[in-house]
């Protein structure tokens, strides 16, 4: 399957191409993987033909929901490597993905090349926020533990700010900053979780830390803080209060396309790497709507080469800000998510634990 | 020891294997104790052993043995 997603998509710098010269790198890419599930997913195949695509709009698209109901596969049994499930609890059906080896390692490159645009190659003393308990089950590969063990690539020796019970290990975190104190250092947590367990537990019992030189990547879902009225603005401005980071990046991914990730540049916009792409549709009509209105947001990646998630049309609303001209510099198009769509479930990696 | 039992030695140690299943031709994910936990835990022990920092380019070509050996000697680590 490697030779269906070229290598040399890892050697380009991921921000660098333009909008049109991405298009048509996208569009071989994912006019071979298209090709690629119609062949090998019934599933797949009894949706679409083979029609040919002139843009990268006129890919098909799955509504991601549909990986909640259907297993979804486009490898041979004996080439399934892990299945990875979404964080579903009681009452939501978890959203199973197919990976093979393949697929797999896609997804930590595509990670890496990302995330080292924003936070440079060199890995930092890392602190997690969660507890440790979430990576304990091997069984049951989750979304959320998955998300954790992708970031750790970017950690050394990674600690723990929580217990099991999610409350603040305090004793910890202090020993953290101290030992640290003015050196680089990567936080990373499920947003909803540094919220109401690391910054509110930390404004509470009046501690602040001083890690004036760490970068916080949060990611997993905005849906509970709308709820309490907290804005990526009052998220960041307590950032800067409580911990002193003036780094934070919020970035927004799903299971579905795990690897292929849109993260918050300095300006404070989502943006598109060479391995994916935004689309946004009118969620009555489903055409394709011009930049700056908001819409039902489509996801393309060429990560998924073991089940037909190239292209999903998500329930998120946002809009496209605009292409190739972003203050901070990088290529392509840039964006905002608004929420999700009314009367969808809750879903996302933090919003699922209260 | 010189270094090249050396690096198996730490893979040994990292991944929980016997020795004796070390070999250049070991790959990442072919064998159960090597999975991508076990693969933090092993950069670990390898930056510890050989006393080097290794980036995260380094963590995703680390697909091999004889890939590590490659690498480690870009931190002219001797072989």
């Amino acid at each position: 399957m490697s030779e269906l997603i070229p290598e040399d998509w890892f050697e380009m710098n991921p921000f660098a191409l333009n909008q049109a010269d991405k298009e048509i790198k996208m569009r071989q890419t994912l006019t071979s993987l298209h090709h690629h599930h119609l062949q090998h997913c019934e599933a797949y195949s009894n949706l679409f033909s083979d029609a040919s695509m002139d843009s990268l709009e006129d890919f098909p698209y799955l509504a991601v929901r549909l990986f909640k109901y259907l297993t979804l596969q486009s490898i041979p049994q004996e080439q399934v490597f892990k299945i990875l499930y979404s964080s579903g609890t009681t009452g939501q059906t978890p959203a199973k993905v197919i990976l093979d080896q393949d697929t797999s390692r896609r997804q930590s490159k595509v990670l890496v090349k990302v995330l080292q645009d924003f936070i440079g190659k060199k890995r930092m003393p890392m602190l997690i926020i969660d507890h440790p308990g979430v990576l304990k089950s091997k069984d049951s590969y989750s979304a959320r533990g998955a998300g954790i063990q992708g970031l750790s690539m970017f950690g050394r020796q990674p600690i723990y700010a929580l217990n099991e019970d999610m409350s603040l290990n305090i004793e910890v975190v202090q020993a953290f900053a101290e030992t640290h104190k003015n050196q680089p250092v990567l936080l990373f947590g499920f947003t909803f979780m540094v919220w109401q367990h690391f910054l509110q537990s930390l404004r509470k019992s009046e501690n602040a830390l001083n890690l004036n030189s760490g970068i916080l990547l949060h990611s997993g879902g905005w849906k509970k803080l709308e709820a309490q009225k907290v804005s990526n603005e009052e998220f960041k401005r307590v950032c800067r209060k409580t911990l002193n980071i003036e780094k934070v990046h919020n970035f927004y991914g799903m299971a579905e396309q795990v690897g292929s990730i849109f993260v918050e540049c300095e300006a404070g916009h989502l943006h598109a790497p060479i391995y994916a792409d935004v689309v946004v549709r009118d969620p009555q009509t489903l055409k394709v709507i011009d930049n700056n209105n908001p819409g039902l947001l489509q996801v393309l990646s060429i990560v998924p080469g073991s089940y037909p998630g190239n292209s999903l049309l998500t329930e998120d609303l946002g809009s496209v800000l605009g292409v190739d001209d972003c203050l901070c510099g990088r290529k392509g198009k840039y964006f905002q998510v608004l929420g999700r769509l009314p009367k969808t479930e809750v879903r996302g990696c933090s919003d699922t634990q209260a | 020891m010189n270094n090249q039992e050396k690096l198996f030695q730490a893979f040994a140690s990292a991944l929980n294997i016997e020795l004796n299943q070390v070999s250049p031709e070991l790959t990442y994910n072919t064998i159960a104790e090597w999975d991508s936990t076990a693969h933090m835990i092993l950069i670990a022990e390898i930056e510890g052993v050989f006393d080097v920092m290794l980036d995260t380019d380094d963590i995703i070509d680390m697909s091999s043995v004889a890939k590590a050996q490659e690498i480690l000697t870009r931190y002219e680590v001797q072989f």
